[in-house]
C-alpha cells in the first residue's frame, strides 16, 4: 500500500506495511540515516524525529498515524531557529563523543527549546531523560541546551 | 578538517582500493624513492619493512602521512573513532610536528595491516583499546610528522639552494624568511619524496607546543550534529537488503526447527537463512525483517546449559576461592605479619556480569561473492574482521575488503568479531550485499559479557590501625587467555590483575593470587576499565573498611600510606580539597574517595551520594582529580572523565547480567538500566600539570567512581557493600 508522507518539506511515497515504523521508513526506505535505531520500543530516543514540531519516538510511530503531518528530522533541523542555536551549542561545548545519540539528543532538546525558550533544570530533566547517551555527555548537553537559551534571551 | 572518507553512505569504487591495504599500498610503491627502513626508525617493532614511498606527484614518508601534488594532506588513522576523541588527539600529535593546522588535514581509516598499524602496546595487534592510543603513538606519530617536515624543508631548500637552517615550517607551508620565498607542502610533495630520509629529527620541546596542550576542537563532531556521520549501520551499498536474527537464547543451543510460513508472508520479507544456531529474516527493510522474525516459530535445542543460573557459576567461583591459585603478587611475609597483628579484617566481595548496551546495536554488513567478500563495519579489530570473514568464505586474506566506520561506542564490545563471522554466515545465502542488524535484545542477550568476579580479601592491621598485611585471591575469566593467549602466562594476565597488585599504597607484606575459572555457558569480553572494573572496587573499598576500623578518616588514612607515591598523593590531596572533604553533609547524605593507578594514570575521586529512606541512592556530585601526565587534549580528557563517571555510576547502581535456565534475563533498556539526564550528577574535573609521558584516558574514570560511590554510601548510611550493584533493599533507613 502506497503512503504518501512529507519528510523535510519534500512529499515522498512509500510502499510499505501501514503499521512499518517511521523509523525503517526513513532509514532503510529513504536512505536518511541520520536518525538512529537504538531500542525499537521507544525507551532510548535515538530515533526522535518531530511530527509537526513534536519530539516523537520514530521507532513506535506506524507510518499509518502520520498522515498530512510533517515529519522532520537531524538532517534539516538546522533549519529551525531552534535547532540552529542546539547545534551550535552542541558545536560551541564539545558535547559530542561516540556521537551515535546525539541526532536524538538534538531532536528532543531543538523540540524543547522550541516550545520553552528558557528551560529550567527541571525542564531539561523533562525533556531529555528519555534520551540515552551511554557515553554519558550528559553534563554537556545540559550546559549546552542552557547556552543555546542563553541565546534566545540576547534575541539571537 | 573534512571527513569525506567517514561520511560516505555508499560504496565508492575509489575507496575499494585504498580499504584493502593492498591497492593503495601498490600505488605508493611504485615511484618508490624513499629508502626503506624508515618505519623501524620510527620505533613501531611491529611495523617494520614497508616504508612508504612516493607516489610521482605525492609524498607519503610514512604510513600515516601522505601529501598529494594537489596539496592535500591525508592522515591515515591507526586507532578507531569511538567517542574517545583519538580522531582528534592523533592527528593533533602528527599536525604539531608536521607543522599543519588540524583544519588543513583529511582523516582516513588504517586498513587492516598489523605490520603497519599494529599497536605495540597490545603486542602488535591492531586494535583500539586498553586506553592506550595516546601512549602508543606518543613517541612515533609525533617522529612520523617530524620526518615529513625535514624532508619537505629538505626539499624546499635544495628548490632554492639555500641552508635548510635558514627555513622553517609553518601552517603546511615551508618559508625561508632571509628571501620572503613560500612554498606549500604539495608543490614540495615530489620533491621531498626523493630527499634522503633522516636519520633522527628533533622533537619540539613542550614549551614550544602550539596544539598538543590546547582544548581543540574535535574533528568528527560536525558531522555527528547534523546527521552526515556514518556509523557502521548506515552503509547503503546498492542494493542491500536488511537482515535481523534470532540466535540460541542458550549458549551452545541449536535450531530444532523453523516454521518460517507466516514470516515469508510478511510483506517485504525476501528470505528466511536457517544456521545451525540462528535463524536471520532478510527484507527490503528492518521494519518488515523484525515483523518476520517476530512470525517465526522456532524451536530450540538449547543444548548443555539449558539449566544454567548465575548463582551456580558465582558458586563456582566461591568454591575455587578456597583453593591456591597462581601467585599475582608477593612481598614481605604475609603470613607472618598476619599472625601479629592487633587487628584483622577478612571480607569476600563479587561483581556481576555486564552487558556493553553500546548505543549503536551490532550491526555489519557484508556482500559475499564467488571471488570476493566485502565487509562494512565499525570494529576495533580490523584485521581480525577481515580474517573471519576469510575464515567464513574460505577466501584468501586478500580477497575480503573490509571497510571500517565510526563506532557509536565500543567499550570493549567491537575489540571481537563475532558479529562479524555471523554476518558473513548469513551473507554467504544472500545474493547481493546484506546488513545484519541486530536487535537491542539480541544485543544484550549475546553480548559477551564483562565477566563475574569472587574475591577473598583479608588485612592485618598494627597498633596503630595502619595495615601491615593485605592478601587477596580472587577467581573468574581471563579475557586476555582467550583474546590474546600469548599474554597468559602461569595462570596469570597482566589485565585480569591490574590494580589488584600494584596498589598505590606503602603495603609491607601483600600476596595476592588469582584461579582462571572460565564460566560455563556465557561468553566473556573487555569492557570499560576492563581488569580494573573489578580490582579497584575490591581494593578502595577494602582500604576503606581499613581506614573505619582503624577508626580513621578514609582520606587521611589513605594518605598516610603515599608518602612513597607522591603523585597518587597530589591527586588525593587535591580531589579532597576541592570536593570540601571535611564540610558537614546533611543526614543520610555521604562523601566516598577512591585512589588509583592504573592505565598509567593517577586518578583520586570524591562521589557525594544521597540515600533515600526507601535506599534509593542519588549521586549528586562527583569532583575527579586527575593526573595523566603530559596531556593533549584537556577538552578530551575532562570529557572521557566525565563519561567514564557515569558509565561506572550506570554499572553501581544498575548492572547486572543473570542467567536463568541458560538465558539471559535482561532484554532492553529496562531490563538493562542506563543512568539518565535526571540521575547524572554534577562532575568536576580538576588537571594536575605534568610533563611526564601521557597516560591513558578513556578508562581509568570507571573503575575509580565505583567505590567512591559504595564508600560514600557506607559514609551516609553505615552500610558497606561487597557486592554490585548496588540493591537498594539493604539500604533502607532501619525502623
Amino acid at each position: 500500500m502506497a503512503t504518501k508522507i512529507k519528510v523535510n518539506g519534500v512529499d515522498r511515497t512509500v510502499d510499505v506495511d501501514g503499521d512499518t515504523p517511521v523509523l525503517w521508513v526513513l532509514r532503510d526506505v529513504l536512505g536518511m540515516t541520520g536518525t538512529k535505531f537504538g531500542c525499537g520500543i521507544a525507551l532510548c530516543g535515538a530515533c526522535t524525529v518531530h511530527v509537526d514540531g513534536v519530539a516523537i519516538r520514530s521507532c513506535v510511530t506506524p507510518i499509518d498515524s502520520i498522515g498530512t503531518s510533517e515529519i522532520t528530522t537531524i538532517e534539516a533541523i538546522g533549519a529551525t531557529a531552534a535547532g540552529a542555536k542546539i547545534q551550535k551549542a552542541w558545536l560551541d561545548r564539545e558535547v559530542v563523543q561516540c556521537g551515535y545519540c546525539q541526532s536524538g539528543q538534538i531532536m528532543s532538546a531543538s523540540a524543547l527549546l522550541a516550545s520553552n525558550p528558557h528551560p529550567t533544570d527541571s525542564d531539561i530533566d523533562g525533556a531529555m531523560s528519555g534520551n540515552i547517551c551511554r557515553c554519558g555527555t550528559y553534563v554537556r548537553i545540559r550546559e549546552a541546551i542552557k547556552q543555546a537559551a542563553q541565546s534566545n534571551k540576547q534575541g539571537g | 578538517m573534512t571527513l569525506d572518507h567517514l561520511t560516505s553512505r555508499t560504496a565508492d569504487p575509489s575507496r575499494l582500493t585504498s580499504a584493502n591495504g593492498v591497492s593503495r599500498r601498490g600505488f605508493l610503491q611504485a615511484g618508490a624513492a624513499v629508502g626503506g627502513g624508515l618505519m623501524l626508525s620510527l620505533s613501531l617493532p611491529f611495523a617494520r619493512d614497508e616504508a612508504e614511498a612516493a607516489a610521482a606527484d605525492g609524498f607519503a614518508p610514512n604510513a600515516f602521512i601522505r601529501i598529494e601534488g594537489d596539496g592535500q594532506i591525508v592522515l591515515t588513522m591507526p586507532y578507531v573513532e569511538m567517542g574517545q576523541g583519538t580522531y582528534t588527539s592523533i592527528p593533533m600529535l602528527i599536525a604539531e610536528e608536521l607543522e599543519v593546522e588540524l583544519s588543513q588535514v583529511q582523516l582516513e581509516h588504517a586498513p587492516p595491516n598489523e605490520r603497519l598499524y599494529g599497536n605495540p602496546l597490545l603486542a602488535g595487534v591492531q586494535a583500539t583499546g586498553n586506553s592506550n592510543a595516546i601512549r602508543a603513538a606518543w613517541q612515533p606519530l609525533r617522529q612520523a610528522g617530524a620526518t615529513a617536515r625535514t624532508m619537505l624543508v629538505s626539499a624546499a631548500a635544495k628548490r632554492w639552494n639555500v641552508d635548510p637552517a635558514s627555513c622553517r615550517a609553518q601552517s603546511g607551508e615551508v618559508l625561508h624568511p632571509p628571501t620572503a620565498r613560500s612554498l606549500k607542502y604539495g608543490e614540495l610533495a615530489a620533491d621531498a619524496a626523493r630527499m634522503p630520509v633522516p636519520e633522527s629529527v628533533a622533537l619540539k620541546r613542550p614549551q614550544d607546543f602550539k596544539l598538543i596542550g590546547t582544548p581543540a576542537k574535535r574533528l568528527d563532531t560536525p558531522a555527528k550534529v547534523n546527521g552526515t556521520a556514518v556509523y557502521g549501520i548506515d552503509v547503503r551499498p546498492p542494493g542491500v537488503q536488511i537482515a535481523t536474527l534470532a540466535q540460541s537464547p542458550v549458549f551452545g543451543g541449536r535450531v530444532k526447527s523453523v516454521d518460517d510460513a507466516a514470516a515469508k508472508a510478511v510483506k517485504g520479507v525476501r528470505q528466511i537463512v536457517r544456521l545451525d544456531d540462528a535463524v536471520a529474516v532478510v527484507a527490503d527493510h528492518m521494519g518488515a525483517a523484525k515483523k518476520g522474525l517476530a512470525a517465526l516459530v522456532i524451536e530450540w535445542d538449547d543444548g548443555p546449559h539449558a539449566k544454567l543460573n548465575t548463582e551456580a557459576i558465582v558458586g563456582e567461583l566461591e568454591q575455587a576461592t578456597l583453593n591456591p591459585g597462581a601467585v599475582a603478587q608477593n612481598f614481605g611475609n604475609v603470613d607472618t605479619a598476619m599472625a601479629s597483628a592487633v587487628t584483622k579484617l577478612a571480607a569476600t566481595y563479587q561483581v556481576p556480569f555486564l552487558a556493553h548496551a553500546t548505543m549503536e546495536p551490532m550491526n555489519c554488513t557484508v556482500h559475499v561473492r564467488k571471488d570476493g567478500c566485502e565487509v562494512w563495519v565499525g570494529n576495533q579489530v580490523i584485521p581480525r574482521a577481515q580474517a573471519a570473514a576469510a575464515k567464513v568464505t574460505g577466501l584468501p586474506l586478500d580477497k575480503v575488503v573490509v571497510h571500517n566506520h565510526l563506532i557509536g561506542g565500543g567499550f570493549g564490545r567491537r575489540l571481537e568479531i563475532d558479529g562479524v563471522t555471523r554476518a558473513v554466515e548469513i551473507a554467504k545465502h544472500v545474493d547481493g550485499p546484506v546488513k545484519v542488524v541486530w536487535t537491542r535484545e539480541e544485543d544484550i542477550q549475546h553480548d559477551m559479557y564483562r565477566p563475574t568476579f569472587f574475591d577473598r580479601i583479608s588485612a592485618g592491621l598494627d597498633g596503630k590501625g595502619m595495615p601491615v598485611a593485605w592478601s587477596n585471591r580472587f577467581a573468574g575469566s581471563s579475557i586476555i587467555a582467550r583474546w590474546l593467549p600469548p599474554g597468559f602466562n602461569n595462570g596469570l594476565d597482566p589485565d585480569t590483575t591490574e590494580g589488584a597488585i600494584d596498589l598505590v599504597y606503602a603495603l609491607p607484606n601483600m600476596h595476592v593470587e588469582y584461579l582462571r575459572v572460565e564460566p560455563r555457558g556465557i561468553p566473556t569480553a573487555f569492557w570499560r576499565s576492563v581488569g580494573p572494573s573489578h580490582n579497584v572496587f575490591v581494593t578502595e573499598s577494602f582500604m576503606d573498611e581499613l581506614a573505619a576500623a582503624a577508626k580513621q578518616d578514609p582520606v587521611a588514612y589513605r594518605l598516610a600510606l603515599l608518602d612513597k607515591a607522591p603523585r597518587a598523593k597530589a591527586v588525593l590531596e587535591l580531589v579532597a580539597e576541592k570536593a570540601g572533604w571535611r564540610q558537614p553533609l546533611p543526614e543520610r547524605v555521604g562523601r566516598g574517595v577512591s585512589v588509583q593507578f592504573v592505565f598509567a594514570t593517577y586518578m583520586a575521586q570524591v562521589a557525594e551520594v544521597e540515600v533515600s529512606k526507601e535506599g534509593a541512592v542519588r549521586v549528586r556530585r562527583v569532583v575527579c582529580a586527575v593526573d595523566c601526565g603530559t596531556v593533549v587534549n584537556p577538552d578530551t580528557v575532562q570529557a572521557q572523565i566525565q563519561s567514564a563517571v557515569n558509565f561506572g555510576i550506570t554499572a553501581a547502581l544498575y548492572g547486572k547480567i543473570t542467567l536463568k535456565d541458560g538465558r539471559v534475563e535482561q532484554a532492553n533498556f529496562d531490563s538493562y538500566q542506563i543512568l539518565r539526564m535526571n540521575e547524572a550528577p554534577a562532575i568536576e574535573v580538576h588537571i594536575v600539570q605534568s610533563s611526564e609521558p601521557p597516560g591513558g584516558m578513556g578508562e581509568a574514570g570507571t573503575s575509580a567512581i565505583v567505590p567512591a560511590v559504595t564508600n560514600a554510601i557506607f559514609a551516609a548510611t553505615g552500610k558497606r557493600l561487597r557486592k554490585l550493584p548496588i540493591n537498594a533493599a539493604e539500604l533502607k533507613r532501619p525502623v
